[in-house]
């Protein structure tokens, strides 16, 4: 007599809560969401979905498409490269002015993406403090070029991989690093072969975040590798451009842009961002 | 705090109203107004100058110009002494794209005056019955090759731009100066590469003065607003992209009379003096 | 047996097995130890939290840097900061099984164990044979793919045990092995790892706050309270002898120190304590069990030696019996069945007599 509601209780304990998201909570979490999602909802009721095909068509979105895919990935690349062990410096050492280091890293974040083309621009131009010795050296030079696109991706793209896989870096424990040690690794293959895959769901997210970065990156290109299609020209700009005379055309290209980026995130998130 | 500020700005409008009325006199009696001025009297009161204010009843309020940022110095100036000569209005700009100001003005923005860089963008807006009335042609621009000072790469004529390892910026065909280029050289017959097809004029302009290219192709309104920053170069083909600038009040002017005011302003002195000022051809 | 076969085949003059004098000082802490141990021979660091147990075992490991002392294992000088000495973790043959384990999660069972092995420079495959080998060697014979995460605590000690030995090293390192086990695998696991250690040919160092662990897994004690060795012995020695309070509460004994005068010992509190034997020496401590304490409500006739009147502080069900904490001029423990608690209606801050037989009282050399 006196056990079953004590029974009972339990049972309503355990029962796993559903529908308990608190108003405060779940009212502006959902008009987040609408805010989100309304604007794309927007584009994809505007659009001409009968010029889809055409435009899918035209050498110049086919050009600006595969340019951006290419040079999204390679920055994605290049910021792999340098921002993960950038970020372990970050996690992982003590110097001094570190703190610094750490906003001046993350400055891109908040620069203007033209100013940062323009920072650019005075560093790696044909005028700038490098670019000059590059063209007078080698006779190369960045602005203008596809290489031009990914630096300048590269550059607004790299903060957010290296805040993530900073991040990831605190959060795992660097005692597996020491256990590492004590098994006879150096420090370089307790990373590769401990930390790094520990990591590893920070890094892809990271990665993916930057990768998203460098496919929209308008400012910055434009202002330090210009425009010329199938050289310069990304979807961004190519968007940017067809708003001046056929804001129609801009918003299919945004959808092309949208519809390729969501259908690889989607894919690579199947793949590698599944955190076991 | 804001009443200082704004009798430290009074007496700045009273300076360049003095100004601009002694310009105003010496021009007067200038050359090629004549014509054009039996247009700008349908929308501005008979005498030309600074007495428009006095014999209407006084104008009051916000008026808002939309005008295509190649403007910007030109009417931020005109804008001043049109507040000096209607004290009771306040002239506010938004500068921007010709075509992406036409796009807000359609979609509704509250707007009292544009004027627009090209005649296309301002068909947009004729178009969509936003316009009140006719517009009015203000000034003509041209186009110049503009090129480092000393004229380093020495560049003389439009074919020049062919030289081998010449960097060239150009406005990207789908903006006014762009199309405008592209007319120019079709008209030379002179085929080439640009580095770079900038998207507005300024940002083909800077690539010039950060000396990522040697040359672009702008405006000449341009070429003087950057002051010795860059020395402009002639070319005959320009003559065959001609850019008209059309001014009209708008429709929906919330403030009708202070919109028809200001267009009439720009048609007539001192508009006529600030846009020759900038590089501005009468059109 | 073994100790001497390792001791024959290293140079004459170099120790064979674990020779440390570990220093380290941090903010208001400072460690400093000795630590010796032949090869084969399994010493625990005894120690109550906070006692520098952990940093002593970081610094054998090379993960703390000496401040001074140094660390020798078999024959070669590991660290002396006097000399400008040090060998980082990954060069000293030296194994950890850390008290969480530490076990990589992203790495099978077996890869675990491989992994010393190939940052040894052992091929792949020769690591994976002697991996499962290892696994074998604890029972883990049916485990070798599976991940950390899905082996159970006991489990995970015995990787994190094979893992260790894989690189044969020859100092191995327990921090709390048996900590993070429930009450019943930690009987299971703690039977297995006497055995294995038992049969490992180097040094090894178990840390520990469990008394019990210790007794059962080490040849040798060392006590660590506030950064220094108060005690070292074997686990008997230890348990019968102890010389702090702390070692004392650990092995269950009453414990005081004094002068010998003859025929007992004056404590500090300017009490007699009245005992059988008396050793050599002018300063003594003595010890006897709670057990050797009898209760009285009134005082009791006949006035045995060792009487005080006290007060009852606290009282804890062990097993059993009672543990009554008592206080007056000489603090007691004293154990007494459930049945007199009754009688003696005890309870916090009632006065009793208490009597202790003068016969289970030992007395030894300060």
């Amino acid at each position: 007599m006196i056990g079953s509601p004590r029974v009972r209780r339990r049972v309503r304990a355990e029962r796993p809560r559903r529908g308990g998201a608190p108003l405060a909570l779940l009212v502006p979490g959902l008009i987040g969401l609408v805010f989100l999602v309304l604007p794309l909802i927007g584009l994809l009721i505007r659009a001409p979905w009968s010029d889809l095909g055409s435009q899918l068509g035209s050498t110049e979105v086919r050009e600006a498409l595969k340019l951006s895919l290419f040079t999204a990935t390679a920055a994605t690349g290049i910021v792999l490269v340098l921002g993960v062990p950038l970020a372990w410096l970050l996690a992982r050492t003590d110097f001094p002015g570190r703190r610094l280091v750490r906003a001046l890293v993350t400055l891109p974040l908040v620069l203007p993406p033209v100013v940062g083309g323009v920072a650019l621009l005075l560093v790696l131009g044909r005028r700038g403090i490098v670019g000059e010795w590059l063209d007078d050296t080698f006779g190369y030079t960045l602005p203008f070029t596809t290489t031009g696109v990914i630096v300048a991706e590269a550059f607004v793209a790299m903060p957010f991989l290296v805040i993530s896989v900073e991040g990831a870096l605190r959060a795992a424990d660097p005692r597996y690093e020491e256990a590492a040690a004590t098994l006879g690794a150096s420090r370089w293959t307790a990373f590769r072969r401990v930390t790094l895959p520990l990591i590893a769901p920070g890094v892809a997210a990271g990665a993916v975040l930057a990768w998203a970065r460098a496919l929209g990156e308008f400012g910055a290109t434009i202002t330090f590798a210009g425009n010329f299609p199938g050289k310069t020209q990304t979807m961004p700009l190519a968007v940017y451009l067809a708003l001046e005379t056929d804001p129609e055309a801009a918003i299919v290209l945004s959808l092309v842009l949208l519809a390729v980026s969501v259908l690889i995130l989607a894919g690579l998130r199947e793949r590698w961002m599944t955190t076991s | 705090m804001g009443a200082i500020g704004t009798v430290r700005a009074g007496r700045a409008i009273m300076a360049t109203l003095l100004a601009g009325a002694m310009v105003t006199l010496a021009a007067c009696g200038g050359d090629d107004d004549g014509k054009k001025d039996e247009k700008a009297t349908k929308a501005a009161p008979q005498t030309p100058g600074s007495t428009p204010a006095a014999d209407t009843k006084p104008l009051k309020g916000t008026v808002t110009v939309f005008a295509a940022a190649s403007l910007t110095e030109t009417f931020t100036a005109l804008g001043k002494q049109f507040e000096a000569a209607h004290p009771g209005v306040t002239v506010k700009f938004n500068y921007g794209g010709s075509s992406a100001l036409a796009a807000s003005i359609n979609q509704g923005a509250p707007a009292d005056v544009f004027a627009s860089a090209d005649e296309k963008n301002m068909k947009l807006v004729t178009d969509g019955k936003s316009a009140d009335g006719t517009p009015t042609a203000f000034a003509k621009n041209t186009l110049q090759i503009a090129v480092a000072p000393g004229n380093p790469k020495n560049v003389k004529s439009l074919a020049d731009l062919k030289q081998d390892g010449l960097k060239v910026a150009q406005c990207a065909p789908q903006v006014p100066c762009g199309a405008a280029a592209k007319t120019a050289l079709d008209a030379g017959g002179v085929k080439f590469t640009p580095s770079t097809l900038e998207q507005d004029v300024k940002a083909a302009l800077t690539k010039l003065t950060l000396g990522e290219v040697d040359a672009a192709l702008v405006y000449r309104t341009d070429v003087k607003a950057a002051g010795a920053k860059v020395v402009g170069v002639d070319f005959p083909e320009s003559a065959q992209a001609v850019n008209t600038y059309p001014i009209v009040p708008l429709a929906k002017a919330p403030n009708a009379d202070a919109a028809k005011a200001f267009v009439a302003f720009v048609l007539a002195e001192p508009g006529r003096t600030a846009l020759t000022a900038a590089g501005f051809q009468a059109p | 047996m073994t100790g001497l076969e390792t001791a024959l085949d290293t140079a004459p003059d170099a120790a064979p097995g674990l020779d440390a004098h570990l220093v380290v000082a941090r903010d208001a802490f400072r460690l400093d130890v000795h630590l010796t141990a032949a090869p084969g021979e399994v010493v625990a660091l005894l120690g109550p939290n906070g006692a520098g147990k952990t940093t002593a075992l970081r610094a054998l490991a090379g993960l703390t840097p000496l401040g001074g002392g140094h660390t020798r294992l078999a024959g070669v000088d590991l660290e002396d900061p006097g000399r400008r000495r040090y060998t980082p973790p990954e060069r000293r043959p030296v194994g950890v099984v850390f008290q969480d384990y530490l076990l990589f999660p992203h790495l099978s069972a077996l890869d675990n164990v491989a992994f010393g092995l190939r940052c040894q420079g052992v091929g792949r495959r020769e690591a994976r044979v002697a991996a499962a080998e290892w696994l074998e060697r604890v029972g883990l014979a049916e485990h070798t793919g599976v991940k950390p995460g899905r082996l159970s605590g006991g489990q995970a000690q015995r990787v994190a045990l094979a893992r260790a030995l894989a690189t044969h090293p020859r100092l191995l390192l327990l921090d709390e092995p048996l900590a993070a086990l429930d009450a019943r695998t930690r009987v299971e696991t703690r039977a297995t790892l006497r055995r294995h250690l038992a049969d490992f040919d180097g040094v090894a160092v178990v840390i520990t706050h469990d008394p019990l662990d210790a007794m059962v897994l080490a040849d040798r004690l060392t006590v660590i309270e506030a950064g220094r060795a108060v005690q070292d012995g074997t686990p008997a020695e230890v348990a019968r002898h102890p010389r702090t309070d702390y070692v004392a509460r650990l092995v269950g004994l009453n414990l005081y120190r004094g002068t010998a005068s003859p025929g007992g010992v004056e404590l500090a509190a300017g009490q007699r304590l009245v005992v059988a034997e008396l050793p050599d020496a002018a300063e003594v401590f003595v010890a006897f069990p709670p057990s050797a304490v009898t209760l009285y409500r009134s005082r009791p006739d006949g006035s045995p030696r060792n009487l005080w009147q006290v007060e009852v502080d606290g009282m804890e069900l062990h097993g059993d019996t009672v543990r009554v904490e008592l206080t007056g001029p000489v603090p007691l423990l004293a154990d007494v069945t459930p049945l007199a608690v009754a009688e003696l209606e005890l309870a916090p801050g009632r006065p009793v007599w208490a009597a202790v037989k003068a016969t289970e009282a030992r007395a030894y050399p300060a």
